[in-house]
């Protein structure tokens, strides 16, 4: 069967997301990008809505059934709000979800309740690396396997919270193969820079450099334990999770870009009655629906274990980026002038929309 | 309800069908009828009278759903007409959507009678879809000086007091399958067409109606019929009326203006179901011309690296994924439609814009193709340069890209005709 419509549970999680967006996240968004401080009770109060924790069965410490569709509705939402809140709510889904998704019943009853059931903390994970041509299948961290331990090496980039993080998902390549293992922020031979990472975009979001010079994490801590897991299922979760949050910070612009259109009078007309405006509005808003459909697909091939998944849910984060990239852009044309100038929102989410074909890993629903 | 992307096991097994006519009774013969225009492929039109007979679809149109004694124990199935149509178009059109447009069964000619129609006309001129020989139905709306503005039609219809009938003048032209629809041909059933026509010069859309006229009726000419860039297979008639004389009760919808265009936009609703078929039979061809690609490229050793980061594909595997992304994209927009249709909720919006999606990668996915295959996509021994040609006409007809914008852009907008024309 098709459908299109969301479950009475999403419908209500989208609808508290949404009020959560505008009546809280959108006042303060943009003084936040400016300080470059991310606001510890707007997080805390963004986590309590419980997107995470409502994807989480009972047994782990949440109260519902996992599932990357409901997941990708809530960023969707968030993602509208500001993207750096979102992806600072998001953070410890980057510790939890590859654990959940491919860890051990016994990692998952160890790690995930910790997070789960407590006010938000930062745990977070770590998969990019700061060169040009990083590539997840191929990491230069690496995991050696030396008695009972895994010895980590390897240094990570724009990590979430990487600075006073409680534990970080690592990932490295142990003998040749993306895997996945739980580092917790005391270990010994783990350094974060000094200063964040300065970035285009995301300011408020607190991210760092991670080091590890032979990190000794015990055998245990593999996620998946001694078989490993299956990295490519959680990248796709991630993908699918980044195009979900482009979705997002393209409607934010294209729904600007509309009521300024609607307001601004040029020529004796609104300018939005020109057809060079209004047809760059209809394709915007058709390429925004088109991006979303291809994500909500792979999240719901990803939930009913769908062997093209992986396939679809990087055409889904693909094409999003390109998709973001194109609206945003024009949410700033559209406002001519004002689109390029700080007061206004738009070369914001421009700058932001630019991100996610960096943003490897950095996200995952 | 939740979201789901499954389709129904019903549509899974037509496709099933389908899919082996595509390849059977129409790739075989694709190249020869674009090289022969105008001549008739009619073992396909009477393979596929036979076989819409016999599985009880007389007709492409979408029928209402039964009513069947409800089974309170059985859960009700929602309804997939639509659905069902847009995938079997697609399949077809991958097949050769040239070919699918002459398939018999009364194309948008029925589909106005279905969406527009009292039952009684439906009745009257639905039922000879399931006769005995292939039988053909046209839509006329466009005329020489209107396309898109379709309110600028002239053609006129004026109600004879005396014997209760339309008589009705004008010129129409590009009128998909308006030949087999009005010829005679021995091997066709008698067929009609549905013709637009003001009954209110002043009225503007307001005036406009729609009218059966059968074939056969005097005063109905076909005086040409066009060479075409693509879709060769598929004709398309200019066709004269002179004083044609209707019943009173073949027009569809309201013989009274009112000052509302509550009857035209009731009529003009009909592109809510029939824009996202045809996207769907564009996508079809796209989908064929990047299969072949793909199938080309693999036998040259090339594999496509999903999931790597897009900086490290070689630019075949980006332009293939890209291209995948675009077809996707605009079909998952289509199946949208379609159910929103099926499930009777508002879909202007989202029919319009999978006609503008489709519109664009359709003609950007072929393009792209021939471009790809180098001499292979140029050459007339494959079928990509043929794709090419015959995808182009998805942003031309049923309303082009630039029509499909604006009633996107108004409906964003909360604009009608006055605001952004």
């Amino acid at each position: 069967m098709y459908s299109f419509l969301p479950t009475e549970e999403q419908q209500m999680l989208i609808d508290a997301v949404r009020r959560f967006a505008e009546s809280d996240v959108r006042p303060v968004a943009r003084d936040m990008e400016e300080a470059a401080e991310m606001s510890a009770d707007l997080v805390e109060k963004g986590w309590e809505l419980g997107v995470l924790q409502a994807s989480i069965p009972e047994d782990f410490g949440g109260f519902g059934d996992y599932s990357a569709m409901t997941g990708v509705l809530a960023a969707e939402e968030l993602g509208w709000g500001d993207l750096a809140t979102a992806m600072a709510v998001m953070t410890p889904n980057l510790f939890v979800l590859p654990i959940y998704l491919g860890g051990t019943e016994e990692q998952k009853a160890k790690f995930i309740p910790e997070v789960i059931e407590a006010e938000w903390r930062p745990f977070t994970g770590a998969l990019l690396e700061y060169r040009m041509n990083f590539n997840p299948f191929e990491l230069q961290t690496t995991a050696v396997r030396e008695g009972d331990a895994y010895v980590l090496n390897g240094e990570k980039a724009f990590v979430p919270y990487g600075k006073g993080a409680e534990a970080l998902v690592v990932y490295a390549a142990l003998d040749g193969e993306t895997q996945a293992f739980i580092v917790p922020g005391d270990a010994e031979g783990l350094s974060v820079g000094e200063e964040r990472e300065k970035l285009m975009g995301i300011n408020a979001l607190p991210m760092y450099r991670v080091r590890l010079e032979n990190v000794r994490v015990p055998l245990e801590n593999r996620i998946g334990g001694e078989e490993g897991f299956d990295f490519k299922t959680a990248l796709a979760h991630s993908y699918v999770g980044l195009a979900a949050l482009a979705v997002g910070v393209a409607r934010a612009s294209f729904e600007y870009a509309t009521e300024y259109a609607k307001q601004r009078e040029a020529f004796g007309v609104k300018i939005a009655q020109k057809q060079a405006i209004a047809f760059m509005l209809a394709e915007m808003n058709t390429e925004i629906e088109a991006s979303r459909l291809l994500a909500w697909e792979a999240a719901w091939m990803l939930d009913a274990g769908k062997e093209e998944a992986f396939k679809q849910a990087y055409l889904a984060f693909t094409g999003a980026m390109d998709m973001v990239m194109m609206v945003t852009d024009r949410g700033v044309q559209i406002l001519g002038g004002y689109g390029y100038i700080r007061e206004y929102p738009a070369e914001m989410w421009m700058r932001n929309g630019r991100g996610f074909a960096t943003f490897s890993g950095m996200a995952i629903v | 309800m939740a979201i789901e992307f499954e389709a129904p096991k019903p549509i899974v097994q037509q496709q099933y069908v389908i899919k082996t006519v595509a390849e059977n009774m129409m790739r075989p013969v694709s190249r020869y009828y674009d090289e022969h225009e105008h001549e008739i492929p009619w073992d396909y039109i009477e393979f596929m009278h036979t076989a819409m007979k016999a599985s009880g679809a007389g007709s492409l149109a979408p029928k209402e759903d039964k009513k069947k004694e409800a089974d309170p124990n059985k859960p009700k199935r929602p309804p997939i007409g639509y659905q069902m149509l847009a995938h079997m178009l697609e399949m077809l059109a991958w097949g050769d959507v040239g070919m699918y447009l002459i398939t018999p069964g009364g194309g948008l000619g029925a589909a106005a009678v279905e969406a527009a129609g009292t039952p009684e006309q439906k009745k009257k001129f639905l039922a000879r879809f399931a006769g005995e020989k292939p039988t053909f139905a046209a839509m006329c709306m466009t005329e020489p000086q209107a396309g898109s503005d379709t309110s600028a039609i002239r053609a006129r219809a004026v109600l004879d007091e005396e014997t209760n009938e339309w008589v009705i003048n004008g010129e129409k032209i590009f009128v998909t399958a308006g030949d087999k629809s009005l010829t005679e041909y021995e091997q066709t059933g008698r067929g009609f067409i549905v013709v637009w026509a003001t009954i209110d010069p002043e009225a503007g859309k307001a005036g406009m109606r729609a009218f059966v006229v059968e074939a056969g009726t005097p005063g109905v000419k076909i005086t040409k019929l066009e060479h075409k860039l693509g879709i060769r297979v598929s004709d398309t008639a200019a066709i004269s009326l002179q004083d044609v004389r209707v019943p009173f009760e073949n027009i569809l919808g309201s013989p009274t203006v009112e000052r509302s265009t509550k009857g035209f936009k009731g009529a003009m609703s009909t592109f809510n179901a029939t824009r996202p078929l045809v996207a769907a039979t564009g996508i079809g061809v796209a989908r064929a011309a990047l299969e072949f690609l793909k199938e080309k490229a693999a036998e040259q050793g090339v594999e496509i690296r999903y999931g790597l980061p897009r900086n490290q594909l070689t630019n075949l595997e980006r332009e293939i994924i890209d291209m995948e992304i675009m077809l996707r994209s605009a079909w998952l927009m289509v199946i949208k439609a379609v159910w929103a249709a099926d499930n009777r909720q508002p879909n202007a919006l989202v029919a319009s814009m999978s006609k503008v999606k489709a519109g664009d990668v359709v003609t950007k996915i072929t393009q792209r193709v021939v471009e790809l295959l180098g001499p292979l996509g140029y050459s007339r021994e494959f079928l990509a340069e043929k794709w090419f040609r015959d995808a182009k006409i998805t942003d031309i007809y049923e309303g082009t890209g630039q029509i499909n914008r604006l009633v996107v852009a108004r409906q964003i907008l909360g604009y009608g005709r006055k605001e952004l024309s």
